[in-house]
């Protein structure tokens, strides 16, 4: 078996696999064709080789203190500058990518399946289970989600796991709302109707023929919504109730390195560059893949 | 409507009762009492403390007690400053947090939504890019650091504004302009995207070719439309930034809710947490609820009972 253009476009396909490499394939052309998206994807594909390769990438020790090189400008050996405690800020923005990585990742692992499954299954069933299931939905989604994830914080003490278990808990009903939305309009779909002639049961309609059908909205969804995932996860590491020191998290460094902006503008700018540029980075790609994979919300 | 006001407020009273017993029970399952994170305090001290604030009841007569005060909107005694109620510290700091809100909302209104009209209007040409590379920069940076950068140079380094303190208008500017970034690029591009759907109808062409004065095209039949969208997430947005300001009053020090919701964080004073989040929680639901009201007076095919099964 080659991978070719010509296996991968094949108009039959012969097998699952080579439907969706193909279907894969399309999509990243069109991506392709849309400068902003790759420029977001290259970001992330950035975050991603930084955060698993940080040990190699990283000059120094991200959490080694050197008191005699406090509050160093960038010079060759420290590319980013040195923090109020001479740490090397380059590497710690590197390790802090780790962070971020593992907050978005942990969200969109727990959120978004969750979601899913609560909207797949209050829409395929309907009835009474789609009437409570959509109650305990709507009642998640009017708490107000920052507060909530702050009072999660707050009765379980300052730190990363907290703070990433308090914004999955309050950003899965927005998917549960739109798997629903999703699973409604397929439903009574013929190829549905086709499969449960053949005796197929619920469980396995759900699982194997409506939530793959979900999933091109909801990695949309997901996409578009993790660059406020990691502005709320940074936002909670400033006010100092998320990753708790001497972790690298950005938020929690510009939060420190704001009292010495007058004269030390490195410290805190450092961090700040970090966080826009993987947000941007997701906006992008979040917009290009929705043009792409929902071209009925995208701008033509 | 009256049927579907009742339906809409009761589910807001089951919404709040759930929220209220949540945090209650999140913040009593917290290993150790309000004062036993305070210096040594003599065993004596402690038992006469918990006694005087019900601590030594069982946890639900406590709870019991705790709801009987919610309603008559009594949030309890502040842990931290003795003497100080909950009710106070929320009606201290609501006149800053409001106002400072309030101004972002306008902000947020007034220019979001032309900009984003702007932008619809001359498509693929400069300015349309302009307001999309501002708003996208602007979703994408975060509220803490438009301020920090912001008061680096307009506070510190040009002297224009203070940099704390809302003594005269201009203490004003920052927190404003912090607060209103992330909302005024979200608002600008939902309205770019909803008045381009709406230009794309086929009434649009028709009120064009009726000859109809290009204004009236786009007020009356296009901006009409496209508000609609804008209008539904309004209610949140309202609630964000009349309540979501935090990390904005903790940088400038402004002594709003929002700073005391982060001071009563860290000083462990359970009332204060328990209090404001079931106030923010219910000003966020009232605000959704009115907005929806809104909702189905501007535009009457919408008929929200039907919409709600």
């Amino acid at each position: 078996m080659i991978i070719s253009k010509q296996w991968l476009l094949d108009d039959a396909p012969k097998s699952r696999t080579q439907a969706q490499l193909g279907r894969l394939y399309v999509v990243c052309l069109q991506l392709a064709h849309n400068p902003l998206a790759v420029i977001g994807a290259i970001i992330i594909g950035g975050l991603i080789i930084t955060a698993l390769f940080a040990p190699w990438i990283a000059t120094h020790s991200p959490i080694a203190q050197d008191l005699s090189n406090r509050l160093l400008p960038p010079s060759s050996t420290h590319w980013m500058g040195t923090d109020e405690l001479g740490r090397d800020i380059w590497s710690r923005v590197v390790f802090g990518s780790q962070i971020t990585l593992t907050i978005v990742m942990l969200v969109a692992v727990i959120a978004a399946p969750l979601g899913l499954v609560v909207g797949a299954i209050a829409g395929y069933f309907g009835g009474w289970a789609d009437r409570v299931l959509m109650s305990i939905t709507d009642i998640f989604l009017s708490m107000p989600k920052l507060i909530l994830a702050l009072a999660f914080v707050a009765a379980l003490g300052p730190g990363i796991e907290n703070a990433i278990i308090a914004i999955a808990i309050t950003s899965w009903p927005a998917y549960a709302r739109i798997a629903r939305a999703e699973t409604l309009t397929i439903r009574n779909a013929e190829f549905v109707q086709a499969v449960k002639l053949q005796g197929a049961s619920s469980t396995r309609i759900i699982a194997r023929h409506i939530l793959p059908l979900c999933t091109s909205s909801m990695i949309v969804r997901v996409t578009l919504d993790m660059a406020g995932i990691i502005l709320t996860a940074a936002g909670l590491g400033f006010i100092g109730l998320g990753a708790q020191p001497p972790l690298p998290e950005w938020g929690a460094m510009i939060s420190r390195g704001r009292v010495f902006i007058l004269d030390q503008w490195w410290v805190a700018t450092m961090p700040g560059f970090a966080i826009i540029l993987v947000s941007l980075g997701f906006c992008f790609l979040g917009d290009g893949l929705r043009d792409v994979l929902d071209p009925k919300h995208g701008s033509e | 409507m009256l049927a579907y006001l009742a339906k809409r407020v009761g589910m807001m009273i089951i919404t709040m009762f759930l929220i209220i017993t949540l945090t209650f029970f999140l913040m009593h399952a917290i290993p150790g009492g309000p004062f036993t994170s305070e210096k040594m305090l003599a065993p004596e001290i402690e038992a006469a403390l918990n006694a005087k604030f019900g601590l030594d009841d069982p946890i639900w007569v406590q709870y019991i007690n705790y709801l009987k005060g919610i309603l008559t909107f009594d949030l309890g005694p502040s842990f931290k400053y003795p003497g100080v109620r909950v009710n106070d510290l929320i009606l201290d700091g609501l006149p800053v947090t409001a106002q400072t809100g309030f101004l972002a909302l306008l902000c947020v209104a007034a220019l979001g939504i032309p900009l984003g009209v702007l932008a619809a209007l001359n498509q693929n040409k400069w300015q349309d890019t302009a307001v999309m590379m501002f708003a996208t920069i602007g979703v994408a940076i975060p509220s803490y650091v438009v301020a920090t950068v912001a008061l680096y140079f307009f506070a510190l380094k040009l002297n224009l504004v203070p940099t704390f303190g809302l003594d005269d208008w201009r203490g004003y500017i920052l927190p404003v302009v912090a607060l209103s970034g992330f909302w005024l690029s979200f608002i600008a591009r939902l309205s770019r995207s909803s008045l381009l759907e709406v230009l794309g109808q086929d009434y649009m062409v028709t009120a064009k070719a009726k000859g109809l004065h290009p204004f009236t095209v786009l007020f009356k039949h296009g901006l009409r439309n496209a508000l609609i969208p804008i209008v539904t997430v309004l209610g949140p947005v309202v609630a964000n930034l009349l309540t979501g300001s935090f990390v904005i009053e903790q940088i400038f020090a402004l002594p709003g809710i929002g700073r005391h919701f982060v001071l009563s964080i860290s000083n462990r004073d359970y009332t204060t947490i328990m209090g404001i989040t079931i106030f923010y929680a219910a000003f966020l639901m009232v605000m959704i609820l009115i907005v929806d009201m809104l909702y189905m007076l501007l535009d009457p095919r919408i008929k929200l009972a039907e919409k709600s099964k």
